[in-house]
């Protein structure tokens, strides 16, 4: 599904405070797997997340999504494949404060002008199928953390993606909602999408949803680990 | 097509829950655009409404209107002056005119005391302008006392009131009888105020002039396209300083714009950095972020125009009068009849929404170019 190949990324370059987040890395994500990169922090997995997601372009080495190389292709270009391809859980979630949580999840279709009736469908069926159509015209900022992250579940399906991408999706929930948080990807699972994950919950690296685990350190890849 | 008026509609709805996501800012930044527009509106539609009110009236004003002058100064018309006139070629009809100022000092305001010898006015009669009548509280059939220049006590019962078609002119008249008017200003017998001229060929107004100073070298004709061009001068003398007194406003109006509108807090480039995260191109941010712009610009413009228009027209425009009329805030309080240019909406328009919009996307643009990763990272 997602190739990397020699993927080096720095920070800062050129500069005083020069910063090398990722070396050497080569790596294949397959597709309809449940991908996860754990380690440390400061390990560069989620650096490492924002080039698969081709939210950041690395410094050096190539990017291939469906076998068609990506990293080199101008911005709008970019966008547009990030748009039907993958879809985001941010660690903190970022919704946006002020919405209610039917308006965040149908944000990112905005620019598909898809007609209204529709997109709402869309959007109400998949808080209903979180358990969240109660809560939908509910401002953001009035939701539990379980509720955000489940709101910001909704919105990373909203454009039905093939490719689910979250980073650290457990950091900031307890217990009872991070295996809430597993069930929900069981069943996203089943729907045979590919699903990249930074943790480094136990809960989630060692659950057997996983079928890869990539270790890294020190902005390495140190170890891949295929459960299948 | 149906899916690009889609797209735009869901802009603007994004563009109006922004806005209403930090409603004091957007408040105090539209209160604020709303209160230049109605400043510049305001001072530009009074100056138009009295350009266009000044060249309705002169339009049909005599081409020339002769005084005489002794040691510089105006003097009355002498008789046998008229007979001379007459000798001049190209005049085709000669109007003697009888007119002074009194300043009446029970209101603070001035009068034009006149004689009008087309309209049949019986003495002890007179006729008044509106701002007079409103000005006095005058009605048909009450009596008015002015005390004249030598301190005699005259009193007239007002007959009619002129109508209010122009109040400019007619705001200050009092229209009387010939006989009154010479017993009021002790006006001799055969002596008048001015001469107004007509001339048979408009082209030859120039010529006719010449000709009268020659025969007549006390006398200073006074051209109507002369006064046409001094109006126009002094209103945009008047208009011009007045937009000089407000420059300072202007400008903070501009830091403020630039600094609450255009220059991003770090929410609003976070807010940014995930719309570019979630799928947003750099366009459709600077689509949505130019509706917001637009959004309080045309709210503004609006309020701010309808405000200059209720100030101008119905409340006299009381906040720019002295700046404005100058020595004309003696004269009675006069309505202007309401007018509203296109070209002038236009221009207004394009030298306050325009530069607004453009100066908020600038940084908007330089925030919707990073990475989107950096939304990741905030």
């Amino acid at each position: 599904m997602i190739e990397l190949s020699g993927i080096r990324k720095v920070f800062n370059q050129g500069r005083h405070n020069e910063f090398c987040a990722l070396s050497s890395i080569d790596l294949t994500i397959p597709a309809q797997r449940i991908t996860v990169l754990k380690g440390p922090s400061g390990s560069g997995k989620t650096t490492l997340l924002t080039i698969l997601g081709l939210l950041a372009r690395p410094t050096e080495g190539r990017v291939k999504l469906l076998g068609e190389a990506v990293s080199g292709l101008p911005e709008r270009f970019l966008t547009e494949i990030r748009r039907k391809t993958f879809g985001f859980v941010f660690q903190q979630f970022h919704l946006l404060r002020g919405l209610s949580a039917l308006e965040n999840v149908i944000l990112p279709a905005y620019p598909l002008g898809l007609p209204r009736r529709e997109l709402l469908a869309k959007g109400e069926a998949l808080l209903a199928r979180l358990r969240l159509d109660q809560r939908r015209n509910a401002r953001i900022e009035w939701l539990s953390g379980g509720e955000q992250q489940r709101v910001a579940i909704c919105r990373a399906l909203i454009n039905d993606p093939q490719v689910l991408i979250a980073d650290e999706p457990t950091a900031n929930l307890d217990t009872r909602l991070a295996k809430e948080f597993l069930a929900i990807l069981e069943s996203l699972a089943e729907e045979k999408r590919t699903i990249v994950l930074t943790s480094h919950d136990p809960l989630i690296v060692e659950s057997s949803l996983c079928d890869r685990i990539v270790s890294m350190r020190d902005g390495r890849i140190i170890e891949i680990y295929d459960r299948r | 097509m149906r899916t690009w008026i889609e797209k735009q509609l869901y802009l603007i709805d994004f563009a109006l829950a922004s806005l209403a996501r930090k409603k004091a800012k957007h408040f105090g930044l539209l209160l604020l655009f709303a209160a230049l527009v109605f400043v510049l509106a305001s001072v530009s539609l009074y100056t138009h409404a009295l350009r266009r009110e000044t060249q309705s009236l002169l339009a049909a004003s005599p081409e020339i209107v002769l005084q005489r002058l002794v040691a510089g100064r105006h003097d009355l018309i002498p008789p046998g002056y008229l007979e001379r006139l007459g000798t001049i070629r190209g005049v085709q009809k000669i109007q003697p005119r009888l007119w002074g100022y009194y300043y009446d000092a029970v209101v603070k305001a001035n009068y034009t005391f006149m004689v009008a010898p087309d309209m049949a006015i019986a003495r002890g009669e007179i006729v008044v302008g509106p701002a007079l009548m409103r000005a006095r509280g005058l009605a048909p059939g009450n009596g008015v006392s002015f005390r004249s220049y030598t301190g005699e006590l005259f009193t007239f019962i007002v007959g009619d009131v002129l109508p209010q078609a122009s109040e400019l002119v007619s705001a200050d008249l009092v229209l009387m009888h010939e006989a009154d008017f010479r017993a009021f200003f002790k006006y001799p017998e055969g002596h008048y105020t001015d001469v107004a001229l007509s001339i048979a060929n408009p082209q030859e107004v120039k010529n006719v002039a010449k000709k009268l100073l020659n025969q007549l070298p006390d006398s200073r004709p006074i051209l109507r396209e002369e006064v046409l061009r001094t109006y126009a001068s002094l209103f945009d003398w008047r208009e011009g300083l007045m937009l000089a007194l407000l420059s300072a406003a202007i400008l903070a109006f501009v830091i403020f714009a630039w600094d609450k509108a255009a220059g991003l807090s770090a929410e609003e480039r976070r807010e940014i950095g995930i719309l570019k995260a979630i799928g947003w191109e750099t366009g459709e941010v600077l689509s949505m972020k130019s509706w917001e712009a637009i959004l309080i610009a045309l709210a503004a413009f609006l309020v701010g125009y309808l405000a200059a228009y209720l100030h101008v027209f119905h409340q006299h425009a009381f906040l720019f009068e002295p700046v404005l009329k100058g020595w004309a805030v003696l004269y009675p309080r006069f309505a202007l009849p309401p007018h509203i240019d296109g070209l002038q909406i236009a221009t207004l328009f394009f030298f306050t929404v325009v530069p607004y919009v453009a100066a908020t996307l600038v940084p908007i643009w330089r925030a919707a170019t990073i990475d989107p990763d950096a939304a990741m990272r905030l």
